[in-house]
């Protein structure tokens, strides 16, 4: 499964991020990496981005990329 | 005197850096752009230190060679190697902090950390073990207060030390053993100089594991430096399958998998992970049905005070009574009573005078924003902006900060082009810049009135449509240009940090709003006055047969050009001298078509005056002069093509280059040439019945701009990398 799959206020763990280049990287260098605790906290309120938290911050993230965000409930 | 020291100031976005910054420079800044970039720049001596400059580079979490601050960050890094770097993380947020560090760290410069927002932990009651961080990293760590200015003059200390007698050892991360033999078999074969351009600066300086990693990573900047054989790339890959991951990702797991041990041994949190302030307040603030509501509200205040009261209060009253009354007035009487000729007092109090005025006269209003904006920006209000509105903008290739400049723009380009500053992605922020005029400005107003009133008959419909044809103007051009090579941007994707809602440092906020000020009257200021010097003297000055004389308006040097320019108009309808004379001095300011307009018309009384007071009888020589057609396809051309100088002045503090202020100034000019053109071209031949020439050229045009909006986007870089990533699922 993967983020898109999640419910807000679910918890799980990162399995695997999808493809390779700039947008795993940057995933990478935000801290998900394989592992990482990962909490779904909301969508924003125009259906998109989603608000999620890893290692004690906030990120948004658009869906088309949380669709690459693997995790393991 | 001993040379100057070079200083580099590190650090995540959101980690206190522009604090620390103005704590350790105070005055002594020098705010530009990186060379050719949106990028601010900031400079300035380390005011508790001798002879140290210190330069503030990009806010980044990382430096990889994916966004624009990051190669900055690398470049400058790399290239300038600075004598130190200090190093800022936020403590409450340790991981992420750290991962930059680390990266830094191996390239062998020496590094101070400033371990900021100590208040934070000390208040959560939360521990954090500097010393041992110090130790692991073997680099010095001084406990800070940014915000409180704690600790500050130690932080020095320790850096003019680490500057004096730099720490020899370089960090060195710890990595899976197949990774640490090929970084090794390449680091060997480095010293045997088979890559030579590694021989060379910039790189000679560089730690071999620096570069050996960047060799694994594969990394795009390093490509053409560093050739491997195809052996090297074999052996690379057979790495990458046993892992089952690419370079860069093998290399960023071990930071954190490194990072998340040693947050373990180095900070103890109190109570954990219970519910945040900022938790509590995204909860009402970016909650489903108040989101919305909230965020007008906070831009009715916005608006309020910057445009509607104190702002504009202020701005005119510099410019009616600071500038016209003392300033000009003064001078005029004092030039006068000791008997100047009358041309030299029209130079110095119409010409020069008037046209310092044109840039300080917008000093108030923009320090009123740039004060407010600060205040979001620096509560965490504006990232939330962007999270709520960007499903809406990213559509028109722009962020949901740009719906601030827009906003502000109704009430004066000139500071809302300014506002785009806080756009994160650079090519989102030039196309805010660029596309902001085309909201109808409260100068573009008497215009519209005129043509409303007088020439449509007062229809209560025609002023909103201006505004319409504004944000129609905006997503058009932002569909368009969204879509051209100069748009396309880095590959990197749009994921933001929501920092923690913060209390805003006046001071700070005070300093940076003083420097902004002074960037504009230095970039800006220039292209204004000079820009509204000439027109002064065309419009003035004319050919008299015995020589250069002061004259009316219709005798003057623009009034010729008009007169031989005024065939360009001729396929939207209005190619006469008059509207080409007016057109011109609406780029000193937009008002001016209509004072213009009095003059060549011989309207008496104050024009403005009249068109507020909606007496459109005595316009009757202007109003005759124009069709409903000709009329509104005058008007459409005024408010869309090139703004006043003041907002191209602003345009090109924001968009970096001459280039881009350009292309900027031409592209909204040609957008109004063409949709004037449209316009009047279709709306004559659905009048008249009658197809010329020009209503062919008219259609063409239009099918140029629908291919323009319709066609599919050519940059196909992220997305194929998304499709990659499907495929690859």
């Amino acid at each position: 499964m993967t983020l898109l799959d999640m419910k807000p206020g679910e918890q799980a763990i990162v399995k695997k991020i999808r493809g390779r280049g700039p947008l795993k990287r940057r995933f990478m260098d935000m801290g998900i990496v394989e592992g990482t605790k990962l909490h779904f906290i909301k969508v924003a309120p125009l259906g998109d981005p989603l608000q999620i938290s890893v290692k004690s911050y906030e990120l948004s993230i658009r869906k088309e990329d949380a669709a690459n965000i693997e995790v393991e409930m | 005197m001993t040379k100057m020291h070079r200083v580099a100031l590190v650090g995540n976005p959101n980690s206190g850096k522009t604090t620390l910054f103005n704590a350790l420079t105070g005055a002594s800044q020098h705010v530009g752009n990186w060379p050719g970039v949106t990028v601010e720049k900031k400079e300035g001596k380390i005011r508790q230190s001798h002879g140290t400059m210190l330069v503030d580079l990009p806010g980044i979490y990382s430096l990889s060679p994916y966004t624009q601050e990051e190669r900055i960050a690398r470049d400058y890094l790399i290239s300038q190697r600075p004598d130190a770097v200090i190093n800022i993380i936020d403590v409450s947020n340790l991981e992420r902090n750290l991962y930059l560090t680390t990266q830094i760290l191996e390239m062998g410069i020496p590094v101070v950390i400033a371990a900021n927002m100590m208040d934070l932990v000390e208040k959560r009651g939360d521990r954090f073990d500097a010393a041992k961080l110090s130790k692991i990293f073997a680099c010095p760590v001084v406990e800070i207060s940014a915000l409180q200015e704690k600790n500050i003059d130690q932080l020095v200390k320790v850096l003019e030390r680490q500057i004096l007698k730099p720490n020899k050892s370089v960090f060195s991360l710890p990595l899976p053993p197949e990774v640490d033999h090929w970084l090794s078999k390449i680091e060997e074969d480095i010293k045997q100089g088979c890559f030579q351009a590694l021989g060379e600066a910039p790189y000679r300086t560089l730690p071999l594991r620096w570069l050996s990693i960047k060799a694994f990573e594969q990394d795009s900047l390093l490509e053409d430096v560093v050739d491997l054989t195809k052996e090297d790339m074999n052996l690379l890959q057979e790495v990458e399958d046993l892992l089952d991951d690419d370079g860069q990702s093998i290399i960023s797991s071990a930071r954190y998998d490194f990072l998340a041990d040693i947050f373990k041994q180095i900070y103890v949190k109190k109570e954990p992970d219970k519910i945040s302030i900022t938790d509590k307040i995204d909860k009402i603030v970016t909650h489903r049905f108040l989101a919305l509501p909230i965020f007008i509200a906070v831009m009715f205040v916005v608006y309020f005070i910057s445009i509607s009261t104190i702002g504009t209060l202020m701005t005119d009253f510099v410019n009616d009574v600071v500038v016209a009354e003392w300033a000009q007035e003064g001078s005029r009487k004092l030039l006068e009573s000791i008997g100047t000729s009358s041309w030299l007092v029209s130079l110095v109090s119409d010409g020069i005078i008037a046209g310092v005025g044109a840039v300080i006269g917008f000093l108030p209003q923009m320090a009123t924003l740039f004060i407010l904006l600060a205040l979001l920006e620096q509560c965490g209000y504006m990232a939330r902006i962007a999270f709520v509105l960007d499903r809406v903008f990213r559509k028109f290739g722009l962020s949901g900060k740009s719906f601030i400049p827009m906003l502000i723009g109704t009430g004066c380009s000139v500071p809302g082009i300014m506002a785009s500053r806080t756009i994160e992605h650079e090519s989102d922020r030039r196309m805010t810049a660029i596309s902001c005029s085309f909201m109808p400005c409260s100068a573009k107003l008497p215009i519209i009135a005129f043509v409303a009133g007088a020439i449509f008959k007062g229809a209560w419909w025609f002023a909103p449509l201006t505004y319409f044809m504004g944000i129609f103007s905006v997503i058009l051009s932002g569909i368009i240009l969204k879509k051209t090579k100069r748009f396309s941007g880095d590959p990197a994707p749009f994921i933001m940090e929501l920092p923690e809602y913060r209390l805003p440092s006046i001071k700070g906020v005070v300093q940076s709003v003083g420097e902004r000020l002074a960037s504009f009257i230095k970039k800006a200021g220039t292209i204004i006055l000079l820009s509204s010097m000439a027109i002064w003297f065309l419009q003035t000055y004319g050919w008299t047969g015995q020589g250069i004389a002061e004259v009316e308006i219709n005798q003057s040097f623009l009034a010729k050009i008009g007169n031989t320019l005024a065939w360009l108009f001729i396929p939207l309808g209005f190619g006469d001298w008059q509207s080409t004379v007016a057109t011109f001095t609406g780029l000193l300011a937009k008002e001016n078509v209509m004072t213009t307009f009095a003059i060549i018309f011989g309207v008496q009384g104050d024009i403005l005056d009249l068109i507020d007071e909606s007496a459109w009888s005595t316009l009757s020589a202007v109003t005759g002069h124009y069709t409903v057609i000709t009329g509104f396809s005058f008007l459409a051309f005024n408010l869309l093509c090139a703004p006043c100088f003041a907002a191209i002045g602003a345009m090109h503090r924001e968009l970096g280059s001459a280039s881009w202020t350009l292309f900027g100034v031409f592209y909204q000019t040609l957008y109004a040439y063409s949709f004037s053109l449209i316009f009047y071209q279709l709306a004559s031949f659905v009048s008249s019945g009658v197809f010329t020439l020009w209503t062919g050229v008219a259609i063409v045009v239009l099918l140029v701009w629908l291919f323009l909006i319709f066609r599919p986007d050519p940059d196909k870089k992220l997305s194929g990398i998304r499709s990659q990533a499907a495929l690859e699922s």
